[in-house]
């Protein structure tokens, strides 16, 4: 209809012809301002790249929100925010890690994850082509995992007020009846667990970081942690914590749970899985493997009794493949962490101070 | 790990823990320090200490590049990122070092300084290429393992005439640092701080050889044997030591013979000898002035030396009074006699040096062996704050009140000058 009402299709003065759009060119083309303005440009952006790769029946409804029924039960809502450099890496992509991040922290609360909304921060002169990679890679991580990302935002930054692309997801899943998991629970003589190597995903990442590119086939562990944590609940009803040592590794996050639950804990070094990959580059860096970031494992506690049915579940899902039990809870009434070394010693594994440098002699 | 696991084996260690307690005097006492940081956090890390008969005892020596670096010279590198705008390159354990005025290059960085973490000095190199339009300036620190790289940075940016290249050369050499303990009064005239013999440096000694070491053996009459950075090296190293002072020898031995040769290596002094010269003097932490202890970049190299390049003077700063980290890095004091250790200096807010690197003594106990501690020192919460909840501490019964103590309250902090 035209603004008088008459109907352009019947005019035969003005033919209808096809508008011509040009498509998003994703070979050279860069993120510009006009992308998030909210003109045609960030309608386009939106339409040809983030609805076609999320695709699904809430995106296609185009609004600013999305509707979705009400579960019954409890809900968990979690959110994490993505700025990593570089943004691919052996085993992924800052695209694949935002959506497996996101669903582990759902899902290590016991939760079945439903649904993920993204949040994007991009910088001008982004390339569009590492925009769709990173989308696509999103997209399909989504699409294995069975959870679909149903909202999302788009910002543009000026050129150096980003740093490429930061993604921020969160999630919201359904918790059951009778699953009561959280940091406060583990009670001395509990055992803990781990679903596999530790340290993979920050050695991936720092053997490409800028100054110290070493050669190393280690991959990212990052992986979507929501059926393995869904076979742990099954076999072990009683499960006390679970958490994905993302940031920090398995030190902080056994130093948080000792914390939280006023115990201590006690790690055998030997029974820890380290590739030896991982052990020989974090030599070399003055690292410690028990502080770099993993995306694809999880740490538990359990009582003494669940723990051989709890790691012969873990072991036969594809990503706990690896699982052990490497210590025990105890009453501390400092609540720290101790490790017996393979070398025959007692020591502290301390909370980080700072950030973990490499040291120089 | 291979090669590394080896030396690093439970079994031995134990075997060679009970030749040392069969081999040691009972009716003596073994004062041995280990110069090195490397070997303090290995002693620390693996606890060696559980391992070592009660008479054999292990005193920390200065022997940590960041922990002797004087607040003065930290100041000039933050000035020059500040004031002067160069891009300032520095290795990641000084990024924490508290400067004067609540500084450090870390809270100079989120101010707004370029200042850069880099792995190597090349990265340095690289940068200054990379930012033709930038001054570039290497804060380069460390003992003589150091040293050869930032020669063949000079002498690279000699080779490529890279004009926007400098070093701030903080370099200090061992062997002088080992003299002037030795010399020092609490060694030589007043006996507080029994020494009876050394270990030496692992990495240094892979670069200057084991021959400089036989002067204190000659002149000083103690022993040195030169030790791995591995807990079985450290280890190896005591019992030999404790061989020595049986038989009343003085030799520099060498454990680490897979990497130490009595010349070193020759190469790396070559590179050393055309590029640097000795300073008449240096500021180290906690020794104070030592002559003859550093190094500086030959007049020949001059427009590649930050110091002359931008007028840096060198300002001396006092450490914090509460600090104890001058008496710890002459072996005078340990971690635990400090009264703020653990309670107002930690490794998130480190008062001294000796906290901010892992090689640190105070860093290195604190880390790993805090949980030992006698009973004082376990009534002060703040060692164990990290753990707890907030509002936990007062519920908590097994912890001693940490009024009980008015030694370890805060105010120490405020003490003029306590302990001293």
């Amino acid at each position: 209809m035209t603004r008088d009402g008459g109907k352009v299709e019947s005019d035969p003065t003005f033919p209808r012809r096809k508008a011509y759009v040009r498509p998003l060119d994703f070979k050279g083309g860069r993120v510009d301002m006009t992308h998030g303005s909210g003109g045609r440009a960030m309608a386009q952006l939106i339409d040809d790249l983030f609805a076609a790769a999320f695709d699904n029946e809430w995106l296609r409804q185009g609004n600013d929100g999305a509707r979705v029924p009400a579960p019954s039960g409890r809900l968990v809502v979690a959110t994490d925010s993505h700025v990593i450099t570089p943004l691919f890496f052996p085993g992924g992509d800052i695209g694949a890690l935002s959506v497996h991040g996101t669903i582990n922290d759902v899902a290590v609360m016991g939760a079945t994850p439903l649904w993920l909304a993204a949040g994007f921060v991009l910088e001008e002169g982004f390339p569009l082509a590492d925009l769709r990679r990173i989308v696509e890679s999103m997209a399909a991580a989504s699409r294995e995992a069975g959870v679909p990302v149903i909202t999302g935002d788009t910002k543009v930054v000026e050129k150096g007020k980003g740093d490429g692309v930061f993604i921020t997801t969160t999630g919201v899943g359904v918790v059951a009846d009778g699953v009561e998991l959280g940091g406060d629970r583990a009670r001395p003589g509990d055992r803990v667990l781990v679903s596999g190597t530790m340290g993979d995903h920050g050695v991936a990442i720092m053997s490409l970081r800028e100054n110290l590119t070493f050669e190393t086939t280690i991959a990212s562990d990052t992986a979507a942690l929501n059926g393995l944590a869904a076979a742990m609940l099954a076999a072990a009803p009683g499960l006390r914590v679970m958490r994905d040592p993302t940031r920090g590794g398995l030190a902080t996050t056994l130093n948080e749970i000792a914390r939280q639950s006023r115990v201590g804990f006690v790690l055998d070094e030997a029974a820890i899985p380290v590739k030896p990959e991982v052990e020989a580059a974090c030599e070399f860096l003055g690292l410690d493997p028990l502080y770099v970031a993993n995306e694809g494992k999880v740490v538990a506690v359990c009582a003494a009794e669940d723990a051989g049915r709890l790691l012969a579940a873990m072991r036969v899902h594809p990503l706990g493949g690896d699982a052990a039990i490497v210590g025990s809870a105890i009453d501390d009434p400092h609540h720290f962490v101790q490790m017996d070394t393979r070398f025959g010693g007692r020591r502290i594994v301390d909370w980080l101070a700072g950030e973990q440098l490499p040291r120089i002699c | 790990m291979k090669y590394v696991d080896e030396f690093r084996d439970g079994a031995l260690a134990r075997s060679l823990a009970g030749r040392i307690a069969r081999e040691a005097d009972p009716s003596r006492r073994y004062h041995l320090m280990e110069f090195c940081g490397g070997h303090t956090h290995a002693i620390s890390r693996y606890g060696l200490k559980d391992l070592l008969p009660a008479n054999v005892e292990m005193v920390h020596g200065p022997g940590c590049p960041v922990c002797v670096l004087p607040i003065g010279r930290i100041d000039s590198a933050i000035e020059l990122a500040r004031e002067r705008g160069v891009v300032l390159c520095t290795y990641a354990d000084t990024m924490r070092v508290p400067a004067s005025k609540g500084l450090s290059l870390m809270k100079a960085k989120a101010a707004g300084a370029d200042i850069r973490m880099v792995y190597s000095c090349a990265d340095a190199l690289r940068i200054a290429r990379d930012n033709p339009s930038r001054e570039v300036v290497f804060f380069a620190i460390g003992f003589e393992t150091t040293t050869p790289p930032t020669a063949l940075a000079v002498l690279e940016a000699e080779r490529q005439a890279l004009g926007n290249f400098s070093v701030f050369c903080n370099h200090v050499l061992t062997p002088s640092a080992i003299t002037h303990i030795l010399e020092s009064p609490e060694v030589r005239d007043l006996g507080i701080v029994p020494l009876d013999g050394f270990i030496g440096p692992a990495h240094v000694s892979t670069v200057i050889g084991s021959a400089p070491y036989d002067y204190f053996a000659e002149e000083y009459r103690k022993p040195v044997v030169i030790a791995g950075f591995e807990p079985l090296d450290v280890m190896q190293a005591i019992l030999m030591l404790v061989r020595q002072l049986n038989d009343g020898r003085a030799e520099v031995e060498n454990e680490f013979t897979r990497a130490v040769t009595p010349q070193g290596n020759e190469k790396a002094k070559a590179l050393v000898a055309e590029v640097f010269e000795l300073r008449r003097s240096f500021e180290w932490r906690g020794l104070g002035e030592v002559p003859y202890s550093a190094l500086a970049i030959k007049e020949r190299f001059s427009r590649f030396d930050a110091e002359p390049r931008y007028g840096v003077v060198y300002r001396p700063v006092p450490d914090h009074k509460a600090c104890e980290c001058g008496a710890i890095l002459r072996g005078v004091k340990k971690p635990e006699d400090c009264k703020v250790f653990g309670i107002v200096c930690t490794p998130e807010n480190p008062i001294g040096s000796c906290m901010v690197s892992s090689e640190g003594a105070c860093a290195a106990h604190y880390t790993y062996g805090r949980y030992k501690l006698g009973p004082a020192k376990l009534g002060s919460d703040s060692l164990f704050a990290a753990n707890r909840l907030p509002g936990e501490r007062e519920s908590d019964p097994d912890s001693t009140k940490r009024e009980s103590d008015p030694n370890l309250t805060d105010s120490t902090f405020r003490d003029r000058n306590p302990g001293r």
